[in-house]
């Protein structure tokens, strides 16, 4: 059989590998000075961009998508090749792929620190920036499936399985999930409400981790480890059982995010059997992948690429076996809210996908520029820094963690709350968040040692941009021993045709169902839930701006320690007309679902201007920084009449011709707010943010109040 | 609550998406062997290095 020349696309996988070196750093130099906020609130007094609700959805969205998306293309564009013994499908296609998402990272950079975002978890983007998004996901599925397709083995390796169900799962989730009605350019509202937004984010937020952090780094683990070992994987049909559990299970584990929350028991229940049910796959897969090092334990000591693999794999075994224990209901009532889901995250992204994207990283860049690596000591330092920055990072979080929980949760033996006031619970966790920076400071010292590295190892090497290949072309008449006629169908339009026709379905079927659903669903449960007033909409979008939502949540759980402190707990007909819900996940300050006036936690006007001011003073020893900008800033509200519209196309029940009222109507109540906070001895302008923002605090949770009977659910 | 039914119904698609890329891969003998993917894999950098530096 002739044997065909051809070669390998270096160029790419050169890029995609230097893009995720650069967005790296600057992620983690993200993460650093959010940590750093923690140790010093007023470290970037003034300044609205940089303040943290605004940089933490920049750090996890440049860690997931520019880090690790650009570390996931790198080992793609390079294993796929090699893989499959064919050049990528299209070179142009390739180079859009590459420009077109580092300049969504680009939009991400500039809109994220000027707080246009839609406040969903990993999904904050705005609607053109989603849109842009899908375009480029489409571009790498027809390059993926295009090589696919002209592929010189027969056999689609298992990472490549890994691959493809990533690349149609992610579409899937993007889509739905930022199903969303613009307002402008900048601003969206999301389709769904309350619940169901609550629902759809975290199916997304969960399988954001499983199909974007997880499913094609497992395809990179079972390309590199028995690469770098020269081993074969311990056991291939392992890794086929592997591949098919796990994705089959992996979707709906989503509502483990959502427990004890106003979602159905029934679908808070099927989410924890599904989390328990991952440890199999999870399990299987890290074993095999550790295992495929046996008898091969002294190349780990030596080389510290394995090292890193190692670990990383290491890392997700825990992290495998720490989710579905705190998807049990008993657990999560402990560690929801608190800092231990952010330790868990952090042994996956540092160990996981971090020390995975290090280790690929040092054997492919020796590898594409023919030389060896600079310096195997500097690369074990950073081996030995790396791992000691993820154990500073996350013992201390563990232990905040538990510390918050059992604070939260102390009575006094008469009964009390121990802790009545959240602050106290706070002011005993600064060392350790002050331990956390510092892990994450090593982490980030290694990862610059690594650079270096890199550097001088590619200064040592010339770039093999085209590698030369050769292999014999794929037979043309395949036949198949049975079952000709099915085969026959499937084999010349292979996986490719499946997907897109799924693809097409699925939007056809989300753009027919879609509306249906919503007009039923806002429908109140609670009679005495009203529609937001003009004002107290606006204030809803600072918040949202503001991303006031990364550290308090608004869902009080139906514990007797929660509604001691913060009052009844949330109902699901109370969120009707939350486009999007505001939930939240964390409580680095208290719950704010009962803030409003009359309520159990309610404080005067006058308190949360002074508050929003300089936290500090009002509460001493407080951590969260001052919002000096929100009373110097004039509210916006030359998009008013279109918020309101678009609210009432959404379904909530404004009335027809309200726009026309509503700035009249948002004048009054600014001014009615404004005046008791000037009868307190603060003379404030009717037009400033703050305002707009008291208004929206003063009624969190009070329609509950007016209503005959409370209602259980 | 109602959007789970569309949750259902996508994962749903998801699933059957997935059956089928499965019933194909078993078909079309994807699975026949699942020993020798796991050796051929990592054939194929040596000659390439060899014409590399030569080059």
């Amino acid at each position: 059989m002739e044997v065909e020349k051809f070669y390998y696309d270096n160029g790419i996988v050169r890029k995609f590998a230097i893009a995720s070196l650069i967005f790296g750093l600057i992620g983690m130099l993200v993460g650093l000075t959010v940590a750093l906020e923690f140790v010093f609130p007023k470290m970037t007094y003034g300044i609205d961009f940089l303040s943290f609700g605004r940089l933490r959805p920049l750090h996890t969205n440049a860690i997931i998508f520019a880090f690790v998306g650009n570390g996931i293309f790198t080992g793609v564009y390079y294993s796929l090749q090699r893989l499959l013994k064919t050049r990528m499908f299209s070179d142009l296609l390739s180079n859009v792929h590459f420009w077109g998402w580092q300049l969504i990272i680009l939009s991400a950079a500039i809109t994220l620190p000027l707080g246009i975002t839609s406040s969903k978890e990993y999904a904050e983007l705005e609607w053109p920036i989603d849109i842009a998004i899908t375009l480029i996901w489409v571009v790498f599925g027809l390059n993926m499936f295009g090589t696919i397709i002209k592929r010189r083995t027969r056999h689609i390796y298992v990472a490549i399985w890994f691959y493809i169900a990533t690349w149609i799962t992610v579409a899937m989730l993007h889509i739905v999930n930022n199903l969303e009605l613009p307002v402008t350019l900048f601003k969206s509202y999301s389709l769904y409400a309350g619940v169901q937004d609550a629902l759809v984010q975290w199916w997304y937020g969960h399988n954001a981790v499983a199909f974007f952090l997880t499913t094609p780094y497992l395809g990179l683990m079972y390309y590199f480890i028995p690469k770098v070992s020269n081993r074969p994987v311990f056991s291939y049909r392992l890794s086929i059982i592997h591949f098919w559990a796990l994705i089959f299970i992996y979707i709906w584990a989503g509502p483990h995010h959502l427990l004890y929350t106003a979602l159905p028991d029934w679908a808070q229940s099927l989410g924890t059997v599904f989390s328990i049910m991952l440890i199999a796959p999870s399990w299987g897969g890290m074993l095999n992948g550790l295992l495929t090092l046996r008898g091969a334990w002294d190349k780990v000591r030596e080389d510290p690429v394995l090292k890193f693999l190692v670990v990383a794999v290491t890392a997700y075994g825990m992290s495998t076996f720490e989710g579905p224990m705190m998807s049990l209901k008993s657990v999560n009532a402990i560690s929801h809210y608190t800092d231990w889901t952010v330790a868990h995250v952090h042994i996956g992204g540092l160990g996981w996908n971090g020390f995975l994207t290090f280790g690929m990283l040092y054997w492919l860049f020796p590898k594409m520029w023919n030389t060896k690596l600079h310096s195997i000591k500097l690369a074990n330092l950073h081996f030995w820094i790396g791992t000691l920055g993820i154990l500073f990072w996350a013992l201390p979080m563990y232990w905040t963690g538990f510390t918050q929980s059992l604070m939260w949760k102390e009575f006094t033996p008469d009964g009390f709350l121990m802790y009545p006031n959240f602050l106290e619970t706070v002011k005993q966790l600064k060392p350790m968040y002050a331990l956390r920076a510092f892990g994450g400071l090593l982490y980030l010292v290694g990862f610059i040692v690594m650079l270096y590295n890199i550097v001088l190892t590619v200064k040592s090497g010339s770039f093999v941009s085209q590698e030369a290949a050769e292999s014999a072309p794929l037979e043309k008449n395949f036949v198949k021993p049975k079952n000709e006629s099915f085969h026959r169908l499937l084999e010349r339009k292979p996986i490719q045709m499946l997907i897109f026709s799924f693809i097409a379905v699925a939007i056809g079927g989300a753009i027919e169902i879609v509306p249906t659903f919503l007009i039923q669903s806002n429908v109140p449960t609670i009679s005495s839930v009203q529609p937001y007033t003009p004002l107290e909409l606006e204030g809803r979008d600072i918040y949202i701006r503001e991303g006031c939502n990364n550290c308090h949540s608004q869902m009080i759980r139906p514990f007797r320690s929660e509604t001691e402190r913060y009052g009844e707990y949330s109902k699901a007909g109370e969120f009707v007309y939350d486009h999007p819900h505001l939930w939240g996940s964390k409580r680095t300050g208290p719950d704010l679902a009962r803030e409003g006036t009359g309520n159990k936690q309610s404080k005067s006007n006058i308190w949360h201007f002074n508050h929003m001011y300089d936290p500090e003073a009002v509460s001493e020893g407080s951590i969260m920084p001052p919002y000096p900008w929100l009373i110097e800033d004039q509210l916006n509200v030359s998009n008013l009449e279109a918020k309101i519209s678009a609210m009432r196309k959404l379904g909530v029940p404004y009335q027809e011709g309200y726009e026309q009222i509503a700035l009249e109507e948002l004048e009054y109540q600014a001014m009615e707010i404004a005046d008791d906070i000037a009868a307190n001895g603060v003379e404030v302008s009717s037009d400033r943010e703050i305002i707009a923002l008291i208004a929206y605090l003063q009624r969190l949770g009070t329609d509950i109040n007016n209503a005959e009977e409370v209602p259980v659910k | 609550m109602e959007v789970i039914f569309i949750l259902i119904g996508f994962s749903l698609l998801i699933a059957l998406g997935f059956l089928f890329a499965f019933i194909w891969a078993t078909k079309s003998g994807q699975y026949d062997d699942d020993y020798t993917p796991s050796i051929r894999m990592l054939f194929d950098d040596d000659i390439n290095s060899k014409k590399n530096q030569s080059k």
